[in-house]
C-alpha cells in the first residue's frame, strides 16, 4: 500500500477551489471551497468573482485537505493541477499554487486536462478504469463524448455540444421557471412532481439529416428556446405554468438525447463500459435512464457519486496518481493555463 | 534569505536578499506571469547556489495592479510560505515605487501603475518615500488636475500618458530588489499578502429572461 504515490491535486477551472489527496486509487481527502453563492445573484459564474475567491480559498483548502487526510505536505510525492480547459484567470490561481508547491516541496508537477480528470476520478470509487471505455462528460461548461483508450495519453473526442452545454441548459430553464442558480438540482427536484411526457420538447440533433453530420454531437440551445416559447405561451394566455411538468419534460429531453447518443457511441466503437461524469451526472433521471437502457445493450454504466462528479481536487489527484504509476514525464514549471486546452492533450 | 517578488505590472520581478541584494531578475516577456514566475524563482536560487530551504521569508508586492498577474504573485508567495513553513509579507507595490523614486530624486513624487481601462493606480509620497494619503484609481487627466504641476510623476503613467504629466521620471515600475530593501529596512508598512484591487468585480445582476416569441 505505502509504495503507492501520495498525490495532491488542485482544481480551479471554474467556481470551485478543490484540493484532493489520493494514494493510488484511495481517496484520502477532498476539500472543496465553492464561490457558487457569490455567483447566484448574477445567474451564472462571474470570472473575476471566481478568481478572487480562488486566491482567498487556496491555502486554507490545502490545509484542510492535509488535515482530513492526516498527512503533512512534506509526505506528498507529486502535485497535479488542472491546466485547462476553464476560465483562464481562475485556472492561473491553481496552476501558480501548484507550481509553488512543486518548488517548495521539490516534488514533480503534472499539469493535466480537466476533462480527463472527470474520467479518472471514477477509479477512486470503482477501482481501475476499464480501458477502452466511453466517457460522457456533462456539466455547466462541457458536454462531450470521449473514447478513452488510456486516460493518461489517449483520449479521443467523438462529439460535443455545438452550442450550450447540458448544465447551461438546466441553468437557463431553471431561470425561466423562477428556480435558483445552479439549476440542475432544482430542476431535478421539481421534475419529481411532474410528468416527463406532459410536453413533447424537441431532441436536438437526432433527425436523420443531423445524424449524418452530428451523430455524436449535442445541441441544447433549440430545446431551451422551445421551453421558453412554451412557458411564454402559457403566461400570455393567463394560465399557470406547470413547473413540475415543464421541468420533467425538459429533463427527459436532455437525458434522452444524452443517453441515446452515448449508447450509440458505445455500440459503434464496440465499447462495453460507459462512464458518466461532470455536474449533470448528479441528475437522478440521467443515472436511471442510462442504467435502464444500457442494460439492454449489455453495457455497464459507471457513475461516481455526486460529490465526485462535480468539480473537485480529488479527480485531479486521481489522474495525477495515474500519471505517476504509468511513468509519465512530469510537466515543466513554465506550463501555461490554457482556457481551451483540447481533450487530446491530457498532460502538458 | 528573503525571496521578494512583484507581479503588479506586465513584467515579473524577482530578487533574493541576504544581508544585501544577492540576485535580481526581470521577466523577458511582458504578461504570462503564470508561466514565468516559478522558473524565475528556481533560476535565481540556482544562480546564488541556494536551495529552497535557505529561503526564510517571502515578500510580495500586493499591488494595486492588473488582477490576473497580481494573483499569480500572491498565490505563489502564500503557497510557497505554506510549503516551506516560512512567513509571507506583503508590501504595497506603489510604496515600493515611491521609495525608489523619492530616493533617486530626493523630492516628493507621485507613483503610478497601469490600471487598464484608461486609468492609473496612484499615490503621493514625500521626499523620504513615505506615502501621503490614500491609494487611488483614476484617469490621468483627473490625477493631473489634483497635482501641483511641478510634481514629479513616475511609473507607468509617464509612458502610457506622456501628454498628461509635465514632469516625469524613472523608475517605470516597482522592482523586487527595492521591495526586498523596503522590507529589510522597514521603509514601508508590512501588510498581509492580500491583493489591493481598488475596484469591485464588474458584474451586474441579470434582468428578467428575454422573450423569445
Amino acid at each position: 500500500m505505502s509504495d503507492e504515490p501520495l498525490v495532491l491535486g488542485i482544481e480551479t477551472s471554474c467556481d470551485e477551489t478543490g484540493v484532493g489527496l489520493v494514494r493510488g486509487h484511495t481517496l484520502l481527502a477532498d476539500a472543496v471551497a465553492s464561490s457558487v453563492d457569490e455567483h447566484a445573484r448574477f445567474g451564472g459564474v462571474v470570472p473575476e468573482v471566481a478568481s478572487r475567491a480562488h486566491l482567498e480559498a487556496m491555502v486554507p483548502t490545502i490545509e484542510r485537505a492535509c488535515e482530513t487526510a492526516g498527512v503533512s505536505l512534506g509526505d506528498v510525492d507529486a502535485i497535479a493541477v488542472t491546466s485547462g480547459p476553464g476560465l483562464v484567470g481562475a485556472l492561473l490561481v491553481g496552476v501558480a499554487a501548484a507550481k509553488a508547491l512543486s518548488v517548495g516541496l521539490d516534488k514533480p508537477l503534472y499539469g493535466v486536462n480537466h476533462l480527463a480528470s472527470h474520467v479518472a476520478v471514477d477509479q477512486l470509487e470503482h477501482g481501475p478504469l476499464p480501458e477502452p471505455c466511453l466517457a460522457m462528460l456533462v456539466s455547466g461548461g462541457h458536454s462531450s463524448l470521449l473514447l478513452v483508450e488510456d486516460v493518461t495519453t489517449g483520449v479521443e473526442p467523438l462529439g460535443s455540444t455545438i452550442d450550450d452545454a447540458a448544465g447551461e441548459a438546466f441553468d437557463k430553464v431553471a431561470r425561466l421557471l423562477g428556480l435558483p442558480f445552479p439549476g440542475g438540482p432544482h430542476i431535478d427536484r421539481a421534475a419529481r412532481s411532474g410528468s416527463s411526457v406532459a410536453i413533447d420538447f424537441p431532441r436536438g440533433l437526432t433527425s436523420r439529416r443531423d445524424l449524418e453530420r452530428h451523430r455524436f454531437d449535442f445541441s441544447f440551445s433549440g430545446l431551451k428556446t422551445a421551453v421558453a416559447r412554451w412557458v411564454e405561451a402559457r403566461e400570455s394566455s393567463g394560465e399557470p405554468v406547470p413547473v413540475g411538468d415543464v421541468a420533467a419534460s425538459f429533463q427527459e429531453a436532455v437525458c434522452d438525447v444524452l443517453v441515446r447518443k452515448a449508447l450509440d457511441a458505445c455500440v459503434d466503437r464496440g465499447v462495453e463500459d460507459l462512464l458518466i461524469g461532470g455536474g449533470v451526472a448528479a441528475n437522478s433521471r440521467l443515472r436511471s435512464l442510462a442504467e435502464e437502457r444500457a442494460a439492454k445493450h449489455g453495457i455497464r454504466v459507471r457513475v461516481p457519486r455526486p460529490g465526485l462528479c462535480t468539480d473537485n481536487g480529488a479527480m485531479v489527484a486521481a489522474l495525477g496518481a495515474e500519471m505517476v504509476v504509468r511513468g509519465r514525464e512530469p510537466s515543466t514549471l513554465d506550463i501555461p493555463a490554457d482556457s481551451s486546452l483540447p481533450v487530446t492533450e491530457v498532460l502538458l | 534569505m528573503l525571496l521578494a517578488l512583484d507581479t503588479s505590472t506586465p513584467l515579473v520581478s524577482v530578487a533574493l536578499y541576504d544581508d544585501g541584494i544577492v540576485d535580481t531578475a526581470t521577466s523577458e516577456r511582458p504578461m504570462q506571469h503564470g508561466e514565468q514566475l516559478a522558473p524565475m524563482i528556481t533560476a535565481a536560487l540556482e544562480r546564488v547556489g541556494a536551495i529552497r530551504q535557505d529561503v526564510t521569508a517571502v515578500a510580495a508586492g500586493v499591488g494595486p495592479g492588473p488582477y490576473t498577474g497580481l494573483r499569480v504573485g500572491l498565490v505563489t508567495a502564500r503557497t510557497l510560505g505554506l510549503a516551506l513553513g516560512i512567513p509571507v509579507y506583503g508590501v504595497c507595490s506603489l510604496d515600493v515605487l515611491g521609495v525608489e523614486a523619492a530616493d533617486t530624486a530626493g523630492e516628493p513624487v507621485v507613483a503610478t501603475i497601469d490600471a487598464r481601462r484608461k486609468e492609473l493606480f496612484w499615490a503621493e509620497y514625500d521626499e523620504q518615500g513615505q506615502r501621503l494619503g490614500e491609494l487611488h484609481v483614476e484617469r490621468p487627466a483627473a490625477i493631473a488636475e489634483r497635482l501641483d504641476p511641478g510634481r514629479l510623476v513616475v511609473g507607468a503613467g509617464p509612458q502610457l500618458y506622456p501628454e498628461a504629466f509635465a514632469r516625469t521620471g524613472a523608475p517605470e515600475r516597482p522592482s523586487a530588489a527595492t521591495l526586498a530593501l523596503v522590507v529589510a529596512e522597514e521603509r514601508a508598512e508590512l501588510v498581509d499578502p492580500e491583493p489591493v484591487y481598488l475596484r469591485r468585480p464588474d458584474a451586474v445582476a441579470p434582468g428578467p429572461p428575454k422573450k423569445v416569441s
